[in-house]
């Protein structure tokens, strides 16, 4: 029993020294992508570097997908005739507004924040956006 | 020599030591290789000849994302006896994961888990448990495509935990994807926690041991007691012996895999989980992750920490399958279980897509209520009727229950391992 309490609170302490690992080296994760002319509309961008495709949508609307598949986390890849998303490893499909078109992945790709500064986008890797479904409310507009 | 009665001698110091492992006298039927096969002596022997290879690999091996993999390259490349001393390692840990299996099964099958030996079997879940945290921790130390991506699928299963798996995930991979904290923490278990907790649940596990009176054996009145010093320490070097020149030899021949340096940004196809690891990979292919992931696995783990402590009719300790018609229930079981669980595969692959066909109602009965009830009833049909065929009682179907449920895990294996090519999908 106190064995236990002493385990329990040695993984806690453990924690705090793991994530502050962690956190120093998430340090500068605001990618900069430039102004929202330099893309055309109902193209896909890949900054596999920083692991996510940018999309703009026949709106205007820009959505920075994560390229993390949602089944088991390997690498997706655009696909140029539907224009969504192939996970290469398990056979998952994606739609180009990132829902689920064929299994086994059960929910939607995720997104990271996009902000805008002066006319300039910023996507916010440090802060992953889970979602059920493909909302409207997830694009930035410019 | 005359092996059967001692005769009053002093024993060398080497020998004293074997007497601090086993008691001076041990009765026959425990000496005979196929009570035990040899397989917790075997574990133990490949737990020191794993130590004693990693701390050789540790003077070679660079524990960061930028020089993990290069290090790797040198030692096989440029050390003398570098490439050697890491297929030894490489072998001897998968073969640890096998024998480990095989010996769990063996003290199950042979009913010699139960009462005062049912706290060790507690502990051997628990070395199970290490042995798995051990490998899949040496896993990622190489840094290659296939680490990087083993590991990456094994710890996105754990997203799939309700409420606290996302941050389980991340906590155990320090982040959102592997990174060089993943590394420096897998090292650290991989080197010095794990191997420390081993030493010491291995030494309970011998204690326990013989405290319990050594081996079970089936209750017999006459006994024929033979001393241990040479009966069965001759046989356990032998077994020991042969063990090292075998693991030598393939040591000599074959190599212990490396893919290119990891590369965050591309997925190899197909991607898979550690080898041991594939079962629950399968699984997940086919049902809801709330039921693979979380479900079955804690259903299942309680069942196995309460196996030895379940309410037993006709508890026959020592003997193996517990009577002759628990031996035949389990082998027809065993195939049962084989066929019916690569059948149910072809077919949710090739004809059942409930996913489509259900599409409009939720995916927890699509490929939840429904794959489970597609395994559950037949089976629970199978055991029904292998219940009422064999004349058993309760300790023969809960083992057949135990045997259904172990080789559908090894069939899910193997089919996820050797059958799936491309994009998983089945290659036939």
């Amino acid at each position: 029993m106190i064995v236990g309490i002493a385990a329990i609170e040695a993984i806690v302490l453990i924690k705090g020294g793991i994530t502050n690992k962690a956190k120093l080296s998430e340090d500068k994760k605001l990618i900069p992508v430039g102004k929202s002319d330099s893309y055309e509309k109902n193209h896909v961008y890949p900054f596999l570097n920083h692991h996510f495709y940018l999309k703009r949508f026949e709106d205007g609307g820009f959505l920075a997908l994560s390229i993390k598949c949602t089944h088991l986390g390997c690498v997706i890849n655009y696909n140029n005739t539907t224009g969504g998303f192939n996970c290469p490893c398990h056979a998952s499909q994606f739609s180009p507004n990132g829902e689920v078109v064929a299994s086994p992945a059960s929910r939607p790709l995720d997104y990271y924040p996009i902000t805008v500064k002066n006319g300039e986008l910023y996507v916010d890797t440090s802060v992953v956006k889970r979602r059920k479904s493909f909302l409207k409310s997830q694009l930035t507009y410019v | 020599m005359n092996t059967k009665h001692p005769t009053k001698r002093n024993y060398s110091s080497l020998e004293k030591f074997a007497l601090h492992l086993h008691p001076k006298m041990i009765d026959e039927r425990a000496v005979a290789f196929n009570r035990t096969f040899g397989l917790g002596g075997i574990c133990a022997l490949l737990f020191v000849i794993l130590a004693l290879t990693g701390i050789i690999l540790r003077f070679s091996y660079i524990p960061t994302v930028e020089q993990a993999y290069d290090s790797i390259v040198n030692l096989n490349s440029h050390t003398i006896f570098g490439g050697f001393i890491r297929n030894l390692h490489h072998l001897s840990a998968n073969f640890l994961v096998i024998v480990s299996f095989l010996h769990l099964l063996r003290v199950y099958y042979s009913q010699a888990i139960f009462k005062e030996r049912a706290e060790n079997w507690i502990y051997g879940l628990v070395m199970m448990f290490l042995v798995l945290a051990s490998s899949f921790t040496g896993y990622l130390l190489p840094w290659d495509q296939l680490a990087y991506w083993a590991i990456t699928i094994f710890t996105q299963i754990f997203e799939y935990i309700p409420l606290f798996g996302h941050s389980l995930a991340n906590f155990i991979r320090s982040g959102e994807t592997l990174n060089s904290n993943t590394l420096l923490n897998f090292y650290n278990l991989h080197t010095g926690v794990l191997p420390l907790l081993f030493v010491f649940f291995v030494s309970l596990h011998f204690w326990l041991v013989r405290k319990a009176g050594g081996v079970a054996l089936p209750e017999q009145k006459e006994t024929q007691k033979v001393p241990v010093i040479p009966n069965l320490v001759v046989k356990e070097i032998m077994v020991a012996l042969l063990l090292i020149a075998a693991l030598f030899f393939a040591s000599a021949f074959y190599s212990a895999p490396l893919l290119e340096q990891a590369n965050p940004n591309l997925s190899p196809n197909p991607s898979k989980a550690p080898w041991y690891f594939l079962g629950a990979q399968e699984l997940l292919l086919h049902v809801h992750p709330a039921f693979s992931a979380v479900i079955l696995p804690v259903y299942l783990l309680l069942f196995f920490i309460a196996v030895p402590y379940l309410n037993y009719k006709n508890l026959n300790i020592g003997v193996w399958f517990n009577s002759p018609e628990g031996k035949k229930l389990v082998i027809h079981s065993a195939i049962f279980s084989f066929l019916f669980t690569f059948g149910l595969i072809y077919l949710l692959d090739h004809f059942l897509h409930f996913d489509v066909w259900l599409s409009s109602s939720p995916s927890w009965i699509s490929i939840g209520v429904i794959p489970f009830l597609l395994y559950t009833i037949p089976v629970g049909s199978f055991l029904f009727y292998g219940f009422e065929r064999y004349r058993v009682r309760n300790t023969e179907v809960i083992m057949a229950t135990i045997t259904v449920i172990i080789v559908s895990y090894l069939t899910m294996l193997l089919i996820s391992l050797l059958l799936r090519g491309e994009g998983m999908l089945l290659l036939f």
